[in-house]
């Protein structure tokens, strides 16, 4: 696979050789990888790269997928404007 | 969990800012054999949480000694740690609403001056070129210190811990203490389940548990744990460099480096180690937000978490060697403000440790000024 060419975070320009470093440099803990990389911390909300990454964490580690804790998932599930969330809210007040 | 040590020198509570760069700074005075002691991974506490911003313009002379000090430290910190921290100084502008607060920022201002903190009022034409879309009726006047700014929390964290362990810190992960062994009024020992290190120096730097770590000494400290909710939205163009805060209204928000605004507000929250994220909150910060900048209306929110602000009953932290527990350190009860003050506490502490002499007097900041009713409020906290 083409390391250089191949984008695993599209919110932050991220290839898969700029994940492996990090790891190879030590940041081999997700949730440290995150805040380091800012994987995961985009509009997408870690839909794609943090399956990806966690597939690679599993194989650093020498472990299976499922023994990599994913991030904790944060509100809003979808990227919303203050505008929107404004009108939301004088609406409910009238209701 | 890699094996853990028999002994230590010291072995220091907690993997934020202020416990790794305490073993910094006591590893570049010499101290060897430290151990940090993190119950999950470093920045899962208050330092990952926060806002990241640094500030100088306190109401309170030791406030102001710290964050100065700190931030001469930041400027150089990138360097010194070999690991950039994204230090950027934007400047703070801080709104008053009313003659009573302008009153109140005169004597702050007077006192900041008197330390070198650049801080100065500016009027409305001048808060409008600092910061060129906000609503100039949302305030009658403000303060701006030049020199203040912004740094990354997570690189600032690791940057120091990194540093640490190449001056021979360890540092565990996941670790938690679940006790602490005190025989004669001295620390003997941190206890991790069933394993125990032997050390004559503890330093609790728990963040939002610093209470709880207290009490594994037999010390009660009347902190506690409080949530503060934050956001960060989309990055786009660069549209000013400047923290926007208010003190009446309880908001901070500013553009950091990497392009998305970063802001918070603070709530009526009962004390409790609550840290989820709200939508009511996300409302009440839209509604407060929009009346200071409007323009931001299109912009997305991508993201909401929450933190703790370890208070104390005077919103000023507790620091130094415990009068009840010989060996016994607290670095803790930053109340909101403990990143942007870690670099000089960190300095201040160390220098206690190794019996130097801290650069910034602390000794009023004990944790018996309680007990003696010598507090020292803060009036100048956000969030």
């Amino acid at each position: 696979m083409q390391e250089n060419e191949t984008i695993i975070c599209r919110c932050e320009d991220l290839t898969l050789a700029e994940i492996r470093d990090a790891i190879a440099d030590g940041y081999t803990d997700f949730e440290e990888l995150k805040r380091y990389l800012r994987v995961g911390m985009g509009p997408c909300g870690g839909r794609t790269c943090l399956p990806l990454i966690r597939r690679e964490l599993a194989l650093t580690h020498n472990v299976s997928v499922d023994e990599i804790n994913l991030p904790a998932s944060r509100p809003p599930i979808q990227v919303t404007t203050f505008g929107a969330v404004a009108t939301g809210s004088e609406r409910s007040s009238y209701e | 969990m890699s094996e853990l040590p028999k002994t230590a020198d010291i072995v220091i509570i907690g993997g934020g800012v202020v416990g790794t760069a305490i073993a910094y700074e006591l590893a570049k005075r010499g101290v060897k054999n430290i151990v940090v002691l993190e119950k999950s991974y470093l920045s899962s506490g208050s330092t990952g949480r926060c806002g990241a911003g640094v500030r100088q313009q306190w109401g309170l002379e030791m406030n102001c000694r710290l964050a100065k000090g700190s931030v001469d430290i930041f400027e150089g910190l990138s360097e010194e740690l070999d690991y950039d921290i994204e230090f950027r100084q934007g400047g703070y502008l801080v709104l008053a609403h009313s003659d009573s607060q302008v009153a109140q920022f005169e004597k702050n201002i007077t006192l900041q001056n008197s330390l070198d903190i650049p801080s100065r009022f500016v009027d409305k034409d001048e808060a409008k070129e600092i910061c060129p879309p906000i609503n100039t009726n949302a305030f009658i006047k403000a303060t701006y210190c030049p020199t203040d700014g912004h740094a990354n929390p997570f690189k600032t964290n690791f940057g120091y811990a990194r540093a640490a362990e190449r001056e021979g810190t360890k540092i565990y992960r996941y670790t938690e203490a679940t006790g602490i062994n005190v025989e004669n009024g001295r620390v003997q020992a941190v206890r991790i389940g069933d394993d125990a290190i032997s050390t004559p120096i503890v330093v609790n730097t728990a963040g939002p548990w610093s209470r709880e770590v207290a009490a594994m000494a037999g010390i009660d400290i009347p902190t506690y744990s409080e949530r503060h909710q934050i956001l960060v939205t989309e990055p786009v163009e660069r549209i000013f460099d400047t923290m926007v805060i208010s003190f009446q209204i309880g908001i901070y928000l500013q553009q950091v480096p990497h392009g998305s605004f970063v802001m918070g507000i603070g709530e009526k929250e009962e004390p409790s180690h609550n840290i989820r994220a709200s939508w009511q909150w996300l409302e009440f910060i839209t509604k407060e937000l929009l009346d200071i900048l409007p323009i931001l209306k299109e912009l997305r929110i991508v993201r909401q978490w929450a933190g703790s602000y370890n208070r104390t009953p005077d919103a000023a932290p507790i620091l130094g060697e415990h009068p009840e527990v010989a060996g016994f350190f607290n670095a803790v009860g930053f109340s909101g403000h403990g990143f942007m003050i870690a670099p000089m506490t960190a300095v201040c502490i160390a220098e206690l440790i190794t019996g130097g002499e801290p650069p910034v007097d602390i000794s009023p900041l004990s944790a018996d000024r309680y007990d003696k009713g010598e507090l020292i409020v803060e009036p100048s906290v956000v969030g």
